[in-house]
């Protein structure tokens, strides 16, 4: 495949200026994800209707009664995906109505409660926006960081501890205080990972899998009975921060979104910036293409590894601070439902690039939203959701398949990315 | 996948070699200083250790040994400092018998020391370290058996996981625990397959196969575990297999209750430790896998097919995990919890690189990490100023610090994770 | 009798490429026959399909009459057909036994290996055929010489008696390659057929009874090695006359630029590859490294650039000591570098050719100002630079790895070249080129040499150094055992050098009448 990159006639192959915009390039760039997403949601589809008790009751009649079996399958994924897209987007019937009875009468309460669905789904795709871009300056940098549900706990554990501990400072610093705490916080956590990588050549997978362990152990310890961050509550949680580190709301309750969706779209521009406009991100780009050229360019591929592993884990340590200052106000063990392993999914979905990322985490919010409607309303549990972010994270990584499945044909110029290539070589 | 490390350590390897040796026997007599002083020094001479070797029930009473928790401390931390000596002067080249002293003396110690006041059964430790090793050498068996291959196996989480809910769910409805044992077996083959086809035919990168197996097994079995078993409590209920004392050796002390009196599986485990260690160096098959393992260009221009024996090895990994998996199921509990696995996969992965891809090697890396495991839930009980939870990082840090090459050096496979392109 | 192999019309195509077009050729029982051309005329191709690991698009092969479809290597081993590839297909951390008998292994009690068995056969075919090699050594702790005796012995252990071997010669020092010359004409005695591939002249004179000279994917012609010259393989090589010289007055050296005192580098295996190795490049001077591969050349180079850690000794540029800098300082002391490997260090294949051009600048103005960069002056010093040094590309857009490997060397010397540079260090710069661009690449290290640069240059291509060096060194086994003035030596005394024999005092004599056909020996 080298030898045909090499020799192949470079007059075939257009090439406009990257930044220049082509809406054919668009297209082809999302083919492969709409696509991927759409099988996945088809193949979840089945699942839900052959777990269903109703269509299992019907299956054994199933020559009897075609039809019923049929449409009562057809039936019971409707209603899932109904109520999760009603979950996602909200019902805009009762926004409407709540709108106009906030303009006639002054009262907001029914506009704020039919608010609430589509800005949960913002309030769940914020964390995802961290992770999903801790992942993808990782593969940027040739790093695979598995470890950013742990720097995410990581990043929790220090904004919570800066948000108890510290009274009487006003917002405008201790809110500060508590996210570079947890920035902090997962950046040496993953960089523990980078610095092993950069001086002893481990390969940064095994350890941040190791670290992550170790961290849900430290978080367990932390929170136990008679554990330094105990709080006075039964339950195994720290004491609640004080309000003036948490993230403010935007809208009044029970609308829960806050500024923390904000602060993630500037890391979005702030990551694109930095990957693509500056030294920096040319060293970690170039860093992750090729260590050896990289080398050869005088670039200390070392310090690289640690920053962008730094880089990567103090977003993820963003993400759990999000979460921590911005929802709950205190540290529980089970405060994320694996943010940090969907992420790895996000970044492949969205190419690694940082508003691709945007895409994928609003779109995995607005299903993970959804699908606790989905529960509730149609008895499915919730964790069809990783099935689906499963099944997302096959079909992009193997196109082939999705191409074979659909008839398309294969690319002209074989993209290669960062994540297909053979690593640890 | 730790091609690096062979490659960019190499550089350092001459004058990192004496300087570990420093290093690693100078941490070696610090360690024991302290263990000398809070272990020792600091405990009342009076106090009493006691070791029982024989549980209430048992036939046999074998008496219980009383030792002096000061005095023996006293003798175990010299012992371990001489050794820290040993090494900085002599240097020792075996890695293995390094840690393996290393590692005896500071339990010992500790162990000594957490029970001071009070007594501990012995065998019934041993027994526990035995039964909860089992997963980690059957997860660490599949690993080496993937990744000597050249396939990294980070999915031994997600097969385990599967194939504990296909065995309680196909045992509850057959009620018969061997069809379980096999379709939960069958489960982790295709689970594997799904793995080999992805690493080995559409070259995906195979830590992220190995993430989309773990992520859709932990989805699958949530889902499947809230849809079905919460509400049909009956489905999540298989049994367990029942102890088979083999005949005679059952009735040794100590050694038959650790060794003799346990459920198939665990003799299964056993005998499949030595099946792929002679598998691996003895036959034809393992000369293969290893050769494609590290460099399968080679194996390929000798007419070796290498992806029909990636492809073989990947699924019997996945029918090794699963039958870890199931021995969590159909060998302790009889029943499905969210989750239960509990990092016991990734765990596995830390024995297979602790023991340096090798079986044996493995399965002394899975006994530590079991030992820990069972003496945290001891400590439980006992009191303790060192947390259950502390103990539980030790085969994680333990993995960390063998893969910086500090103490000890791992080599894993050359190939490993490159897909094989055949022109 | 039939010919023990025919090849008859094979046609293999790569996208873009036509890689083999309609060759023919035949093998006759007990002889060696050279296949011989330039590097990328498609001989590697051929003996792949030969040895079923590609696919012919059209043609046949004949087995002693039959032909044969060939699936994979297991029929080419089925056929008798064993091939020591260019680059050796041994499995380090395997003793010899388990490498020889991989793929045909000796078994015992039904299951396991028979070890001991096929240790035994080793021996006994490394006395049959004067392969000294010990059974149970592992081929890490092996020369590269005797790791050519065990790819040799696994062939005679499968009982092939045609006998394929890829550039065998490459890296062995003389010594070697004589030692390999005396196996091959004893096996050719034995009763085996050879198929020996190469692109040196010399070689081909001194071993083959048949020539066949392919180019560009064609068969070009055959020759008689008891009548042929050098010259005329060579143009038949090449496809025109070559005098691979380039015009350039003679040095005008000035101050010393580079200095390099008793330095000592090791390899990756910890090895001493440099050995105390002391020399000056001046200022307008060509210093050419001479040696086989493999001779400590590489790491020299290496360590002059801060891509490989110094050991000790001292090394001086512009009278700054840099024995201990990064490449990042080296480059800033105006040294450019064009590495040996294009693909692995000079170039990020993924990145595109603007910012291939760019590579080790990009943080400077006008590129950079602080962090920020400024990708319309990287740009515009892109075009400027492909329109400069002709580098053939559809845009400054398109990937390096999409650019044919002369192109690629182009962005390489564009990007060095174009900087203020004091010193070049030039590693390997035209290795796998075609003529052409090796014609221009020398034409500009010449220019720069004129406008005050000092260069060394390093390759392993005698032909090479002789036009471009004003001196030569030749390293052997990591030292420098002697430099002479270009112009007052010859190929042989070069050669002599380099296989490591030195006598003080005996300066060569030039031998006219051979000198000029000599000239185009190791051509490419």
């Amino acid at each position: 495949m080298a030898e045909a990159a090499a020799t192949a006639n470079p007059k075939n192959s257009s090439a406009p200026a990257p930044n220049s915009f082509n809406l054919r390039r668009l297209l082809d760039a999302i083919t492969i994800p709409a696509l991927s997403i759409l099988t996945a949601f088809l193949l979840s589809g089945f699942v839900i209707a052959f777990t269903s008790p109703e269509v299992l009751a019907l299956l054994p009649q199933f020559w009897q009664h075609p039809v019923e079996l049929l449409t009562t399958m057809l039936k019971t994924v409707l209603t899932a995906y109904a109520a999760l897209l009603q979950g996602a987007f909200g019902d805009w019937g009762a926004i409407l109505q709540g709108f106009q009875v906030w303009l006639t009468t002054g009262n907001s309460t029914e506009l704020l409660r039919a608010l609430r669905d589509p800005f949960e789904s913002l309030v769940a795709a914020t964390p995802y926006i961290y992770t999903g871009l801790a992942v993808a300056v990782g593969f940027k940098g040739g790093l695979f960081n598995i470890g950013v549900e742990g720097q995410l706990f990581a990043g929790a554990i220090a904004s919570a501890w800066v948000g108890f501990n510290i009274e009487g400072l006003p917002w405008f610093l201790h809110l500060p205080l508590a996210l570079i705490a947890g920035i902090l916080a997962g950046a040496v956590w993953a960089g523990i990972a980078g610095v092993l990588k950069a001086t002893r050549g481990v390969n940064e997978v095994i350890n941040t899998i190791m670290l992550n362990y170790i961290m849900f152990l430290f978080t367990d310890w932390l929170l136990s009975d008679g554990g330094p961050m105990r709080g006075n509550a039964g339950a195994p949680r720290t004491p609640e921060i004080y309000p003036s580190a948490y993230l403010p709301r935007v809208l009044p309750d029970p609308v829960r979104f806050h500024w923390g969706f904000f602060l993630a779209i500037g890391a979005v521009f702030f990551v694109y910036w930095l990957l693509w406009k500056t030294t920096v991100g040319f060293e970690i780009r170039t860093v992750g293409a090729s260590p050896t050229a990289a080398k050869y360019a005088g670039i200390a591929v070392g310090k690289v590894f640690v920053l962008a592993m730094g880089l990567s884990g103090g977003l993820a340590g963003l993400a759990g601070a999000n979460e921590l200052l911005g929802l709950n106000h205190y540290m529980v063990a089970a405060f994320s439902p694996g943010y940090g392993f969907d992420a790895i999914a996000l970044a492949l979905l969205g190419k690694s690039n940082p508003f691709g990322v945007l895409a994928a985490a609003l779109l995995f919010g607005a299903l993970r939203n959804g699908a606790t409607r989905m529960q509730s309303l149609a008895t499915v549990p919730v964790d069809i959701i990783s099935v689906m972010q499963a099944l997302i994270i096959a079909f992009i990584a193997a196109p082939e398949i999705v191409r074979w499945l659909y008839r398309l044909k294969r690319p002209a110029q074989h993209e290669q990315e960062v994540f297909a290539r053979g690593w640890g070589a | 996948m730790f091609g690096m490390v062979a490659t960019s350590v190499a550089h350092k390897t001459a004058d990192f070699a004496q300087r570990r040796r420093w290093i690693v026997g100078g941490v070696i007599v610090v360690v024991g200083l302290l263990a000398l002083w809070f272990f020792a020094i600091q405990v009342p001479a009076d106090e009493l250790s006691k070791y029982r070797f024989s549980g209430g029930g048992d036939a046999v009473q074998l008496p219980v040994v009383e030792l002096p928790t000061a005095a023996t401390n006293w003798i175990l931390s010299l012992l371990l400092i001489g050794f820290g000596v040993y090494h900085l002067v002599r240097g020792l080249t075996n890695s293995a018998v390094l840690f393996g002293v290393i590692a005896f003396l500071l339990l010992a110690i500790f162990l000594t020391w957490s029970i001071r006041g009070a007594s501990l059964n012995l065998t019934g430790l041993m027994e526990s370290t035995l039964i909860r090793s089992i997963p980690f050498l059957l997860g660490a068996l599949s690993g080496i058996m993937c990744e000597r291959s050249g396939i990294i196996n980070i999915a031994i989480e997600g097969m385990m996981l599967t194939a504990a809910f296909v065995s309680v769910i196909v045992g509850a409805l057959t009620g018969n625990l061997w069809i379980a044992l096999v379709a939960g077996v069958l489960s982790g083959a295709l689970i594997a397959g799904v793995h080999a086809v992805f690493s080995i035919q559409f070259k995906v990168d195979q830590i992220i196969s190995g993430t989309v197996i773990n992520i859709f097994a932990v989805g699958l079995t949530n889902f499947l575990n809230l849809r079905w078993l919460t509400t049909n409590q009956e489905l999540n209920n298989s049994g367990v297999f029942a102890k088979v004392p083999i005949p005679f050796l059952a009735d040794i002390p100590v050694l038959g209750t650790i060794l003799f009196n346990q459920i198939a599986l665990v003799y299964i485990a056993l005998i499949l430790m030595f099946a792929v260690n002679f598998l691996l160096y003895k036959t034809r098959w393992g000369l293969r896998t290893r050769a494609v393992g590290e460099h399968p260009k080679a194996a390929d221009t000798l007419g070796v097919n290498v992806f029909k024996i990636r492809y073989v090895n990947v699924i019997l990994a996945g029918m090794l995990a699963a039958l870890g998996g199931a021995f969590l199921t159909l060998g302790s509990v009889g029943r499905f919890d969210k989750l239960m696995t509990n990092g016991r996969g990734f765990i596995a992965l830390a024995a297979m690189i602790f023991g340096n891809w090798n079986p044996f090697g493995s399965f002394g890396a899975s006994l530590l990490f079991g030992f820990m495991d069972s003496l945290q839930l001891k400590l439980q009980i006992l009191t303790s100023v060192i947390p259950s939870e502390i103990l539980l990082m030790a085969p994680y840090l333990a993995t960390m610090i063998v893969l910086a090459g500090v103490v000890g050096r791992v080599r894993p496979p050359a190939a490993e994770g490159i897909p094989y392109e055949k022109q | 009798m039939p010919p023990i192999l025919e090849l008859r019309g094979i046609t293999k195509r790569f996208p873009g490429v036509l890689a083999n077009d309609h060759i023919d050729l035949t093998l006759n029982q007990g002889e060696i026959h050279a296949l011989l051309g330039e590097n990328g005329a498609g001989k590697s191709t051929l003996m792949n399909v030969l040895y079923g690991l590609y696919h012919p698009d059209e043609g046949e092969i004949l087995v002693r009459g039959n032909p044969i479809r060939m699936t994979g290597p297991r029929d080419a081993i089925a056929q008798g057909i064993g091939m020591v590839h260019q680059h050796f297909m041994l499995i380090p951390v395997f003793t010899v036994t388990e490498n020889v008998m991989l793929g045909d292994e000796s078994i015992t009690n039904g299951v396991v290996l028979d070890r001991k068995k096929v240790a035994r056969e080793i021996r006994e075919l490394s006395t049959k055929y004067g392969l000294e090699v010990n059974p149970d050594l592992y081929i890490k702790d092996l020369s590269v010489g005797v790791q050519q005796r065990v790819e040799i012995i696994k062939l005679l252990y499968r009982k092939a008696d045609i006998l394929i071997l890829d550039e065998p010669t490459a890296v062995l020092t003389p010594q070697e390659a004589d030692d390999l010359f005396q196996v091959l004409r004893n096996l050719k005695a034995r009763g085996n057929s050879i198929i020996f591939i190469t692109h040196k002249l010399r070689e081909v004179l001194e071993l083959a009874d048949r020539i066949t000279v392919l180019r560009l994917g064609k068969v070009v012609g055959s020759a008689d090695p008891q009548s042929a010259t050098s010259a005329e393989l060579a143009r038949m090589m090449v496809g025109r006359s070559v005098i691979l010289s380039v015009d350039k007055e003679p040095a005008q050296p000035k101050a010393v630029t580079l200095a390099v005192q008793d330095l000592v580098v090791r390899d990756e295996r910890q090895n001493i590859a440099v050995n105390g190795v002391s020399f000056q490049v001046h200022a307008g001077e060509v210093l050419g490294i001479a040696g086989v591969q493999g001779n400590g050349q590489t790491e020299l180079a290496q360590a002059l650039t801060g891509l490989r850690k110094v050991e000790s000794g001292q090394v001086t540029i512009l009278g700054e000591d840099t024995t201990h800098a990064n490449p990042r300082k080296i480059s800033e002391l105006r040294v450019a570098h064009v590495p040996e490997d294009r693909q692995a260090d000079g170039l990020v294949l993924n990145f595109p050719v603007e910012d291939n051009l760019v590579l080790n600048e990009y943080y400077r103005p006008p590129f950079a100002k602080g962090i920020v960069m400024n990708f319309d002056a990287i740009q515009t010093a892109a075009e400027e630079r492909v329109r400069e040094f002709d580098v053939r590309t559809p845009s400054i857009f398109v990937n390096a790895g999409n650019l044919s490997g002369g192109n690629q060397q182009k962005v390489i010397v564009a990007r060095e070249f174009s900087r203020d540079i004091a010193l070049l260090i030039a590693s390997q710069p035209t290795r796998g080129l075609d003529v052409g661009s090796i014609e221009y690449i020398h034409k500009r290290i010449i220019e720069k040499r004129d406008a005050g640069v000092a260069v060394l240059l390093v390759s392993n291509e005698l032909d090479e150094i002789m036009s471009l060096s004003d001196r030569v060194a030749v390293m052997f086994k990591g030292e420098i055992i002697d430099t002479v003035n270009a112009a007052e030596t010859t190929k042989e005394a070069l050669g002599l050098l380099m296989a490591g024999v030195h006598e003080p005092g005996a300066s060569p004599q030039p031998q006219t009448p051979n000198a000029q056909a000599e000239t185009l020996d190791e051509i490419a």
